[in-house]
């Protein structure tokens, strides 16, 4: 069985991203549900919490996971102010124009990085940057190790909130039923904004938890952000649990499609699953909407 | 013209319309009655292609339709309004018109004049470059009407056209079918305004609680004390008959 | 219909004339791209501004195209005006691939923008990995000036090729407004079930016009590849291409004959303005028209075109309402 020396890191591997995945495609799934709307920003706004967790690191010193606090909180304050101040004043009640306007945000941020920063990818160093942790079965870096803890620990404090707290409540109500919520006086605009709040914190955690091992660019939201589209919709749109299981699936088969078929196109392999999902079975996995 | 054989309907459970079997005769006008929640707006659904029946046949012209996209229906003869109007609100009233003539009239020239056509006859003649977004609750009900007109119909299954008109516009309605009648078009309508229902239908048919529970002429139904109970509640024909009281009223 | 037709004839006519009326190489050169988005402007509006289905991933087609005749070119020795209908046809093709997928099972909306803008990232990255297309390092045409190779050492060629697409996107987009297949794609932008209730197949109606659109954007990269000589994955199938084809109809004015072009100028203009204003730098033009695209969706709902009917309107004391 000398496949297996092989194929269990790869899978393990594959679970550690995943996890981050889940992560960014929960905030993306959080939107959706309560909006109807897929953010088109999601990948722009996570490519600068990005930047925001490199200068901290770069300028101050702070270490990604130590800036969490700070990263994540910020970027809730961003996202609520994103979605009361712009993106509900330009949509006028009409979803087709949310879509417009998400996707103009992105525009202007990622080109604005591009000017601001230029296209370099950068990369920050950490002392545990290249320690492993040994599993038994593998050697695991050690960035990759906590942010798979990471994203499951945030994965479930989410669920907490959504369930246990009178805004997940809220949250879900609305989601459910916008008419009846307004009815009960659920103050909608409010929670529409926290909702792309959260949405955008998780992927202001999911920075904090890349950056010791990934790189920073202009460009590199796009390569979460269809990852993350595409977990949505193996998941089912909306689908909390959906997320976090399509977001494990999606790690494996990366990892093991760039074990057999090469780097890019491993990415192929996502894509078709993607494709299959529309194909056969649009609602996703976990999905109710027709 | 139209037979509806043991249609079922449920929805994750609750069932909408249960084992429905009517008939509607070609040439006559035919109306749909019962409480809210009847069932009657989903019976129109699933006659229409909109919804497949879960049991049954529906049978147009002798053939089996149900299961059928609604365009294929359409095509085949049968059209339908919306009870919750539908309009094509960035268009104006003739090309919302015409979007129905086109069905049987490829070329543009055509299927507008036909729309202006229809539209005069349904009297919306002085509406017809009004953007369909800016009529009235009266004028879209009329378009609904001239819509599925366009299509040169069979069959025209009609949903509460006349809901939220005022006395004068039913009258106008109630005419206008009457003469959609006359040109050879068989009419089934779902109706809650009972003036409406009388002056128009020849068979009319009670749906509760997506059963039907009678069939008659509207006189005949209106003395049926199984259709008094459904809309007021059990014991109420009793009641009323004890105190002699007058007719039913919806 | 034959005051519009008067109108595009007299546009044609007007553009014609550039070549010989201005001096200025920059100018000529300015007016030759403002056309060339037009035309992906007008191919994504049929779809977008008529259909009602918005896409993000315009690119699939325009690059499609573009590499369909580069290809049959370079690898296969296909003359470019040979190479131009197939390219069109390929690019359609792929259009249709799309469409059967995602309006089979009546996806729209956010869910169809999603599917556009994540085939253009497939076959992005397929661009990048398989040898025909140079991979990464790109495709070079070479270089055979001569109008039989659809390349024109006088640029005044290549201007003309442009304005006779444009011209036939006009035309065919005039065609729509007064055809059936056009008034049931309104329809159907408007309100899906009350057209299935007429009987308006729906996804056939949504097909043919992702099919149309997707040709008409072919048409343009095959266009682009001849002009440039050069193309590369991020090129053809990027997100830029895609975000132009979209702005240009949304700024001028969705589902009207007019509206790309004067979009496409428009926001030609204003790039050069930022242009003289910030100085060439990467990315500033994109990010401006990302601002752009809030603002008018905030703003001004109905473009250059409509606000300016609407004006006009107001002006002659007209009936119409806004």
């Amino acid at each position: 069985m000398v496949e297996l020396q092989i194929l269990l890191p790869a899978i393990l591997n594959g679970l550690t991203t995943g996890a981050v995945y889940a992560l960014i495609a929960l905030g993306l799934t959080l939107i959706y549900g309560v909006l109807h709307i897929i953010n088109f920003a999601h990948g722009s706004l996570l490519m600068l919490a990005m930047y925001a967790v490199f200068f901290l690191h770069a300028g101050l010193g702070i270490d990604p996971y130590l800036a969490l606090p700070v990263v994540v909180p910020g970027f809730f304050a961003l996202g609520y102010l994103l979605q009361r101040g712009v993106i509900a004043r330009a949509s006028h009640g009409r979803d087709e124009n949310i879509l417009l306007v998400t996707l103009g945000v992105s525009i202007v941020i990622e080109n604005l990085a591009r000017y601001f920063w230029r296209s370099d990818t950068r990369t920050i160093e950490t002392p545990y940057s290249f320690e492993t942790v040994d599993l038994g079965v593998a050697f695991i870096a050690v960035p990759k190790v906590v942010a798979f803890a990471g994203a499951l620990l945030v994965t479930l404090a989410l669920w907490w909130v959504m369930s246990r707290t009178d805004l997940g409540r809220a949250i879900r109500a609305l989601a459910k039923e916008r008419q009846g919520a307004r009815l009960v006086g659920i103050d909608v605009d409010h929670i529409f904004a926290m909702s792309f709040g959260i949405g955008t914190a998780c992927v202001a955690a999911a920075a904090c938890l890349l950056l010791p091992s990934f790189y920073v660019s202009p460009g590199v939201g796009h390569t979460f952000v269809l990852i993350a589209f595409t977990v949505v919709v193996l998941g089912g749109m909306g689908s909390f649990a959906g997320a976090l299981i399509g977001g494990l699936i999606i790690g494996v088969t990366e990892s093991l499609c760039g074990l057999y078929l090469g780097e890019s196109l491993g990415q192929i392999g996502i894509f078709l699953i993607f494709i299959a999902i529309l194909l056969f079975r649009p609602t996703g996995l976990l999905g109710h909407r027709a | 013209m139209l037979e509806v054989e043991g249609v079922s309907k449920n929805f994750g459970g609750l069932r909408a319309v249960a084992d429905v079997t009517m008939r509607v005769e070609e040439g006559s006008i035919t109306a749909l009655i019962g409480p809210n929640g009847a069932g009657k707006t989903t019976l129109f659904a699933t006659i229409s292609g909109f919804l497949r029946p879960d049991t049954g046949r529906v049978r147009f012209l002798g053939r089996d339709i149900a299961g059928l996209s609604p365009e294929r229906i359409c095509r085949l003869g049968l059209a339908r309004t919306f009870q919750i109007v539908q309009p094509f609100a960035g268009l104006s009233v003739r090309e919302n018109i015409a979007v129905g003539a086109h069905l049987h009239r490829p070329g543009r020239t055509e299927a507008l004049a036909h729309a202006e056509l229809i539209g005069r006859q349904i009297g919306m003649g002085r509406m017809l470059d009004q953007p369909a977004g800016a009529l009235t609750i009266a004028g879209r009900k009329r378009l609904e009407l001239a819509r599925a007109l366009a299509t040169d119909p069979k069959l025209l299954l009609l949903d509460e056209v006349m809901a939220g008109l005022n006395p004068t516009e039913i009258e106008e309605i109630v005419a206008v079918v009457r003469r959609i009648r006359l040109a050879g078009v068989t009419i089934l309508l779902i109706e809650h305004v009972m003036q409406a229902v009388v002056s128009l239908a020849e068979t009319t048919w009670v749906l509760s609680d997506g059963v039907l529970i009678a069939r008659g002429s509207p006189a005949e139904i209106a003395a049926d004390p199984k259709v008094v109970e459904a809309y007021l509640g059990r014991g109420a024909a009793a009641r009323l008959a004890g105190r002699e009281g007058g007719a039913a009223h919806a | 219909m034959r005051r519009q037709l008067l109108a595009i004839v007299a546009f044609l006519a007007a553009m014609a004339l550039v070549p010989h009326l201005v001096d200025s190489e920059f100018w000529r050169n300015w007016v030759m791209m403002a056309l060339f988005y037009a035309l992906l402007g007008q191919a994504w509006n049929i779809l977008g501004g008529y259909g009602g289905q918005f896409s993000f991933g315009h690119a699939a087609f325009f690059g499609t195209g573009a590499y369909c005749s580069a290809i049959l070119h370079v690898h296969y020795g296909v003359n470019p005006w040979i190479a131009l209908p197939a390219a069109g046809m390929a690019a359609g093709l792929v259009g249709a691939f799309i469409g059967f997928l995602s309006f089979r099972y009546g996806l729209r909306g956010s869910y169809f923008a999603l599917v556009t803008l994540a085939f253009a990232e497939v076959l992005r990255i397929l661009a990048n990995t398989v040898p025909i297309t140079g991979k990464g390092v790109g495709l070079l045409i070479p270089l055979e000036p001569g109008a039989a190779n659809m390349q024109f050492a006088d640029r005044t060629g290549y201007f003309y090729l442009i304005l006779a697409f444009v011209g036939l996107a006009l035309l065919l987009t005039l065609w729509l407004e007064h055809s059936r297949f056009g008034a049931r794609l309104v329809a159907v932008r408007e309100n899906e079930d009350a057209a299935r209730a007429l009987g308006v197949d729906v996804f056939r109606t949504k097909l043919a016009a992702i099919t149309l659109s997707g040709a008409l954007a072919g048409l343009g990269g095959s266009y682009y590849a001849q002009l440039f000589l050069y193309l590369d994955p991020g090129i053809a199938y990027g997100p830029a291409i895609s975000v132009e084809a979209l702005l240009v109809p949304i700024v001028g004015g969705m589902g009207t004959l007019f509206g790309p072009l004067l979009g496409s100028f428009a926001l030609h203009g204003v790039s050069e303005l930022a242009k003289l204003a910030f100085g060439e730098a990467p990315g500033l033009d994109l990010a401006l028209y990302g601002v752009l695209l809030v603002l008018m969706v905030m703003f001004m709902p109905n473009g250059l075109f409509g606000m300016g009917r609407t004006t006009l309107a107001r002006l002659l004391g007209g009936r119409r309402d806004a």
